[in-house]
């Protein structure tokens, strides 16, 4: 099969997860002009990795997931051993640069052009040492390491008169995530930011390597713990696709009852602190209040209050009762009701309004240009939700039967994430409820055997946007490459923009609004 | 002066050092069950002082003298400005040394170190915490020099015990023209006190901050001293508030027996005006920073109404 009639022949991934097609690029330049007519056709730039290939086929191969209507293409290049080098392709999709440092940082394959500045090496390691390729000596694991020399970086200057730089972070004076913004300013107002992540950088993909399916599996929950059950579902998909396995339809009721209770807990804690940041601190008390009688139900029916590893490839590893499923349904409407008298407090109250109104606004142009998903991108008017049906699409089981109705804004400011958020809890206490109810009786596991040379792409709506793994077992059925990619990648560049225009104090209510990950897209 | 009159003012301004983080503790309170917490004790800020004074000064490596020297500054304006403040007896012995204006004036010194010492260390955060607290003040002393002016023309004095006694101690009349300048009044003592709406006093975001991002270098006993002249600061200005617009209860003379009724009176005074300030931070969030100029513009606006109506319809009377 072909797609905009470029000379690459795809394949239809096996299995009942999102319609994914694969296919291989036979050279950079075919790459290139896959990668401009997707950008015609609409799409996005939705996950760009490396993997050294070089013990099986002598190559490294370089993989970019494009997003489309209809689905998800997956290209896939081979490039030489000696001189890995491939075509930028930040010109076409922006959201490619960060990617493509990334991977040039932990395989060494880099692009031809484009921004060479280093992402996720901050002098932990030295700039020709790749830790992601077969032949690095596990140096670091074995804990003598490499001396950590601090790293200088370039950021862009910005000139004229009056404009100076304020750094903020990586260290902050809250307990949040490390993250460095530069800010180019003139007095309040922001002419530039510049963001330098990667001070959270684990080296979660070199763990990945070597390991069985079940280590995996409870691994790909912790890539960023507040979205668990998306990457843990993600991961269980692209294994179920690689080795041909089909979970039982319990098992799909389950995941999805658990993924939209965690975009519930996630959205009532963003709601109270967008609250918190204009200072309404009665919102931010109500909606904590909420969110931890949330997180104790789940603790109560899951075992755990994030539920981390409940979801395993083949199915969930606990079945839910009558009494529990009882007890959820009970909660949504409970929950339901105060989330709508506090949605109209949000709504009424003038100050806060005024704090959200055009606050941090972005296009649905620029969210598409920037390769934008979820909240952020539809409260710019993207229709964009793995879970609903559009044109040309069906959702994965569960979300066919369930007929999702994905929540959209046009404003693009803080006001309308803040009402995505709302519309989002609203519509997930109702999937909540129908899946409570119309849960289908079966088993809630089937075994995955590991499939020696499966490969696979998983890819799961989160709460934050659209989650991809992707998956390739080595010839004895262990995990030789897993990358698990977060919607952040995206969208860590569009609040570089919407935070311009804006002043400086308005930013930390933007970047709550956000609410984006360090842990997952530094890996 | 009679040794009365001494120990009466030495004892408002061991009062005023003691209530003053009382004071900040209780508004802490109130904002938390207002936000169905549980509340911190009464006494958190004393622990917390006490906290402080036995921990080590950390002192940035291009902070110059004038960065030790601020908070001494800083604190000791506070000091003054409690003491000429009347809030037990009008008969204070300090009283003739400044006057309202020179009260706003002291007020004023102790903004300049403030924002001086932020500026020394050369931080950006400290930078802009001056810059912004500048703005705030430079917006924020013109309406408050307003609203003294208003009480000033009905006393016929500038001296704030002059003032409270004529309010205080005469026929009770009701004047319109306070009316005007108490709202106005309490808008600039939200703005200056670094309260919701202008400021947010608990924030952990440093962007956004007015006071707290000034005060982000400092440690130890330095820290204690800004944190206790923040009290002091609030209890001078809800005495302030209190003395102009509610002196009822205010002593005459120094009488043991005024002052011990005084004492309570003023006790009362100040936990309704915290429980009051609570509320208000409570149902506001903050506004935009370049909507504080229109939210002290209009502190302006009223104080000069005040005036006017004092002007043109109380001087008949």
């Amino acid at each position: 099969m072909r797609f905009f009639g470029e000379p690459i022949e795809f394949e239809k991934q096996a299995g009942i997860g999102g319609p994914v097609w694969l296919g291989r690029a036979e050279s950079g330049e075919a790459l290139q002009a896959f990668a401009v007519a997707a950008h015609r056709a609409d799409g996005r730039l939705a996950a760009l990795w490396g993997s050294d290939e070089r013990r099986r086929s002598g190559c490294f191969r370089v993989h970019c997931v494009f997003g489309f209507m209809a689905g998800h293409i997956r290209v896939s290049l081979d490039l030489p051993a000696e001189h890995p080098v491939y075509p930028d392709l930040s010109g076409i999709f922006p959201a490619a640069s960060r990617m493509q440092r990334a991977t040039r940082d932990l395989v060494g394959i880099a692009t031809a052009g484009g921004d060479q500045r280093p992402w996720l090496r901050h002098g932990a390691w030295p700039a020709d040492w790749y830790p992601l390729r077969h032949d690095a000596a596990q140096l670091a694991n074995a804990g003598a390491g490499f001396p950590n020399a601090p790293s200088d970086y370039d950021f862009v200057p910005v000139g004229g008169e009056g404009a100076h730089e304020i750094p903020v972070g990586p260290i902050h004076a809250g307990i949040i995530e490390p993250g460095h913004f530069r800010f180019s300013v003139i007095g309040e107002r922001v002419l530039r930011l510049e963001q330098r992540l990667g001070y959270q950088h684990k080296g979660v993909e070199k763990l990945f390597v070597g390991r069985n399916l079940a280590e995996g599996a409870r691994l790909a929950g912790r890539v960023s713990g507040d979205s668990t059950c998306a990457y843990a579902w993600a991961y269980a998909s692209a294994v179920e696709a690689a080795c041909g396995a089909s979970p039982p339809p319990r098992a799909l009721g389950l995941r999805a009852l658990m993924l939209e209770r965690e975009r519930v807990a996630n959205h009532l804690g963003d709601l109270g602190a967008l609250g918190n940041d204009a200072a309404l601190a009665f919102g931010f008390s109500q909606f904590m209040r909420l969110k931890e009688d949330w997180l104790r139900l789940n603790a109560k029916l899951f075992g755990q209050r994030f539920m981390m590893d409940r979801i395993v490839p083949g199915g969930t590893t606990l079945d839910l009762e009558a009494p529990a499923l009882r007890a959820i349904v009970e909660q949504c409407e409970a929950v339901g009701r105060e989330v709508k008298a506090l949605g109209k407090i949000y709504d009424e109250h003038a100050g806060l309004q005024d704090r959200f109104l055009t606050t941090g606004a972005i296009d649905a142009d620029l969210a598409r240009e920037l390769s934008l998903t979820g909240v952020a991108a539809r409260a710019t008017g993207l229709i964009l939700d793995a879970r609903a049906h559009r044109q040309g699409y069906t959702p994965p089981p569960p979300w066919a039967m369930l007929g999702v109705r994905p929540a959209t804004d046009e404003r693009g400011d803080v006001a309308a994430r803040a009402a995505v958020r709302f519309a989002e809890i609203v519509e997930s206490l109702r999937l909540l409820r129908e899946l409570a109810v119309g849960l289908p009786d079966s088993e809630v596991c089937v075994e995955a055997p590991p499939q020696p040379g499966g490969d696979g792409l998983g890819v799961i709506e989160g709460w934050r946007g659209e989650v991809l793994v992707g998956v390739a077992l080595d010839g004895e059925g262990r995990l030789a490459r897993v990358h698990p990619h977060d919607p952040s990648w995206q969208a860590w560049p569009a609040l570089e923009h919407a935070v311009m225009r804006d002043i400086v104090p308005d930013f930390p209510l933007i970047n709550k609004s956000f609410n984006l990950s360090y842990s997952g897209a530094d890996l | 002066m009679n040794i009365f009159g001494f120990l009466g003012q030495l004892f408002a301004i061991a009062l005023a050092l003691l209530l003053a983080p009382l004071l900040t503790g209780w508004v802490n309170q109130c904002r938390a069950w207002l936000q169905n917490r549980s509340a911190p004790p009464l006494l958190q800020p004393y622990y917390m002082l006490h906290k402080l004074f036995l921990k080590d000064v950390v002192l940035a490596h291009g902070a110059s003298p004038l960065f030790r020297f601020a908070p001494f500054v800083v604190f000791g304006c506070m000091v003054l400005a409690c003491a000429i403040i009347p809030t037990l007896s009008t008969d204070l012995p300090f009283a003739p040394a400044a006057d309202t204006i020179a009260l706003v004036g002291v007020f004023g010194l102790a903004r300049i170190f403030i924002s001086l010492a932020a500026m020394d260390v050369g931080t950006a955060f400290g930078t802009l915490g001056g810059r912004r607290e500048m703005l705030v003040g430079f917006l924020a002393e013109p309406a408050l020099l307003m609203v003294i002016f208003t009480t000033a023309m009905i006393s016929q004095s500038t001296s704030v015990a002059t003032i409270v006694e004529t309010l205080a101690h005469r026929d009770f009349i009701i004047y319109p023209s306070l009316a005007f300048a108490g709202i106005a009044f309490t808008f600039v003592s939200f703005a200056e006190n670094a309260r919701v709406p202008v400021d947010n006093p608990a924030t952990h975001l440093e962007l956004t901050m007015i006071h707290e991002a000034m005060i982000l270098e400092y440690s130890g006993r330095h820290l204690a001293l800004i944190e206790w002249a923040a009290s002091l600061k609030l209890y001078a200005y809800s005495c302030l508030g209190l003395a102009l617009f509610f002196p009822w209860g205010i002593a005459e003379g120094n009488s043991v027996a005024g002052l011990l009724l005084a004492i309570p009176v003023l006790v009362a005074k100040l936990a309704i005006g915290g429980a009051l300030l609570a509320v208000i931070e409570t149902i506001n969030a903050k506004v935009r920073i370049f909507r504080a100029p229109e939210f002290l513009g209009t502190a302006f606006l009223f104080a000069v109404l005040g005036l006017l109506v004092r002007l043109l319809l109380e001087t008949q009377s």
